[in-house]
């Protein structure tokens, strides 16, 4: 992977991470309101995920879908301004932070009622399969989904017909707050996709690399008429289910275990000496995140002035944001109207 | 010009039609390929445009309504086929949260080219899993359109006005209606989709219905000519949105209004219709606006106690009757 590439996913992690922080904060200085779903701590996912795929593949997400958007192309400021319900938002202020949509970028939307992706999902694959287009279909959704009946029906139907969907299961390990040994039969996720003949595999979701990697083999085979690709990204959200949620249910221990594998970390570690101490290596978590930083090291493919300046531009990006969204007017009713008459054409009602 | 035929070929003339005229256009359902669908409205069609566009599903409703609500996203005009109303009941969430949300949600990004179509309504001895009338739900859903074709005429010129337009639409056929013969004209005038339309023109009351009730209504008229009242019958065509132009016309001069329906009267489309013709007309009507609907029950599977569940031409023609004779009693719901 070139250093280019590892430098767009390394600031659209941090891009995330800042946009994310920064709208809690936005929040609870009430310019934000309803529910807000955040993701920190599952960075990787996105970024490795939409870096893999192209920008002609389609997305489909969930409520938690900011950094989706974000990575997506969509700009920071018209996705705050979304968040803020304002005009210039990315829905005119309509969809709120759980409906991002953008038709130019292929974002075909964020769903707000638990399943709903995996039918729009299969829905696009079919008709580009149809047409016998090249486009891969990319279907975002939690560990939660997968007890909806519409995760079983459009699994088998995307396998039924040799769809090209790649399924993304982000298992952050919690639907709100149960843990999924207490909803789910089988907690390995991705074992449910078998019973459906699609090839699937469970993928570290906390190392960006990992992440991105087997994305890329997913698409590969999709795009050469292997059918639906399922992947399982093993992560964590740090934050409770949304701003309701202080996420007092989980064991401390467990949080700061993940803490400690957080994703973002890894950007620091990349700076520490080249020869790392026992302890260094035994605090860095999983060998594969403990890989991407040797590797950055390695290649001299970083350094902290860098990441630095990368800091600095993701914090004057939000900042702009922030400033976009508070100087976008409201929207009006009639600008609501317009939007729910979208499809009617020149067409006079009663 | 006209030519005789089943309300079913309508139906199925005006999908081949609009498919050979744009390869956009697919169907999808339950066995709406090999077998023809359960009402034969599909008949020919896998035949003649192969198994991507004449899609057999399985039995996955909430799931393939779904998925012509993704496939619309990208500029496909799915025609999905849900085998009958009740089970739409697992596709509300693709139909409601979501074609009739998105257009919206998205901020008028993305138009829903999307047609369902629903055979629904009483039958005969179907019981009550397989009777209901849901049109009360999808009606108080903003986003959505209704069509309500009662006639073979409107059958297949509702039916591709539908599959032309680029909103979200509910096609609710009535089952007894499929095999009922009337006449098609290529060549009539194309009546907007949502417009009522006088199936009788008269002075002394107005009847109000749609769908199956609407050509009930023309029956009861014609019984009510008997015995010297003279009623004007509209059929709705459409319940989303309702054309009150029209009604109101015909109350202001009829100043008796029944509306009829098959649905269960209590919050059913009826009462949308007494109360906006109410608010409307009030000064005009010499006595209160009638509901006659179903009775406050499920379907019946005994076939003496089904019929009387539901509005028939003498029970619609009784109830004029009393209205032009006198005001009504209170809590006359059949």
């Amino acid at each position: 992977m070139d250093r280019f590439m590892l430098h767009a996913m390394l600031q659209d992690m941090l891009l995330a991470r800042s946009f994310e922080e920064r709208a809690a904060r936005e929040y609870t200085e009430g310019n934000i309101a309803g529910f807000l779903h955040l993701y920190p701590g599952e960075e990787a996912v996105a970024v490795g995920v939409l870096h893999a795929a192209e920008s002609s593949d389609y997305v489909v997400s969930t409520y938690r879908e900011h950094v989706h958007a974000l990575v997506r192309g969509i700009p920071a400021r018209s996705i705050m301004a979304e968040l803020f319900g304002r005009r210039d938002g990315c829905c005119r202020g309509m969809g709120g932070s759980m409906h991002l949509f953008d038709r130019e970028r292929r974002f075909m939307g964020g769903y707000a009622i638990v399943g709903e992706t995996f039918p729009v999902a299969v829905g696009l694959a079919y008709a580009t399969a149809m047409r016998s287009q090249p486009e891969a279909v990319i279907c975002f959704f939690g560990d939660g989904a997968v007890n909806q009946g519409t995760f079983h029906e459009s699994l088998n139907m995307a396998a039924l017909w040799n769809l090209p969907v790649l399924f993304v299961c982000e298992n952050n390990h919690y639907q709100i707050g149960t843990e999924i040994h207490r909803h789910s039969a089988v907690s390995d996720v991705f074992k449910r996709a078998c019973g459906y003949r699609i090839p699937a595999e469970k993928i570290n979701g906390m190392d960006v690399l990992r992440v991105y990697e087997a994305t890329q083999s997913a698409l590969q085979r999709i795009r050469e008429g292997a059918g639906p690709q399922f992947l399982e990204m093993e992560t964590y959200r740090f934050r409770g289910h949304s701003m309701a949620d202080a996420g007092n249910y989980r064991p401390q221990v467990e949080v700061e275990a993940y803490r400690r594998m957080d994703p973002l970390s890894i950007v620091e570690k990349a700076e520490q000496p080249l020869y790392p101490s026992a302890e260094n290596i035994a605090s860095a978590g999983p060998d594969t995140i403990n890989g991407f930083s040797e590797h950055l090291r390695a290649e001299q493919l970083i350094n902290a002035d860098e990441i630095e300046q990368m800091k600095q531009q993701v914090e004057q990006t939000v900042e702009d944001a922030v400033d976009f969204a508070r100087r976008s007017p409201e929207p009006g009713m009639e600008e609501a109207l317009a939007a729910l008459d979208c499809n009617r054409g020149q067409e006079v009602l009663i | 010009m006209a030519q005789e035929m089943f309300y079913y070929q309508a139906l199925n003339r005006a999908l081949d039609e609009e498919m050979a005229a744009d390869d956009s256009v697919f169907i999808l359902g339950e066995d709406v390929g090999l077998y023809g669908g359960s009402y034969r409205v599909t008949e020919g069609l896998y035949a003649r445009y192969g198994e991507w566009r004449v899609r057999d599903t399985p039995i996955s409703e909430g799931s393939f309504t779904g998925l012509g609500v993704g496939a619309a996203l990208i500029d496909m005009r799915p025609v999905v086929e849900i085998m009958t109303v009740n089970f739409a009941l697992l596709a509300l969430d693709a139909i409601i949260n979501m074609a009739a949300k998105i257009p919206f949600m998205s901020g008028g990004q993305f138009p829903m080219p999307l047609v369902v179509r629903m055979p629904g309504g009483v039958a005969r001895q179907l019981a009550a899993q397989h009777s209901q009338r849901l049109e009360h739900t999808l009606m108080n859903v903003p986003g959505l359109r209704i069509a309500v074709p009662a006639t073979v005429q409107d059958a297949w010129w509702q039916l591709k006005q539908a599959i032309r337009s680029e909103e979200p639409i509910i096609m609710l056929e009535h089952e007894l209606l499929y095999f009922s013969k009337g006449e098609l004209d290529e060549t009539a005038d194309a009546i907007p989709m949502h417009r009522a339309v006088v199936r009788r023109p008269g002075e002394d009351i107005t009847i109000i219905g749609y769908s199956r009730m609407a050509l009930l209504a023309e029956e009861a008229a014609a019984l009510l000519a008997e015995s010297g009242i003279s009623a004007e019958v509209i059929d709705l065509r459409s319940l989303r949105p309702i054309d009150w132009a029209t009604c109101i016309a015909s109350v202001q001069k009829t100043h008796h209004c029944l509306v009829v329906e098959e649905d269960c009267v209590f919050a059913g489309a009826g009462a949308e219709v007494a109360a906006k013709l109410a608010e409307a007309c009030f000064y005009e009507l010499d006595a209160p606006v009638q509901r006659h609907g179903a009775l406050d029950i499920p379907t019946p599977y005994n076939r003496s106690l089904e019929i009387a569940s539901i509005p028939t031409a003498e029970s619609i023609a009784e109830a004029a009757r009393r209205l032009v004779a006198e005001p009504p009693a209170a809590g006359d719901e059949k």
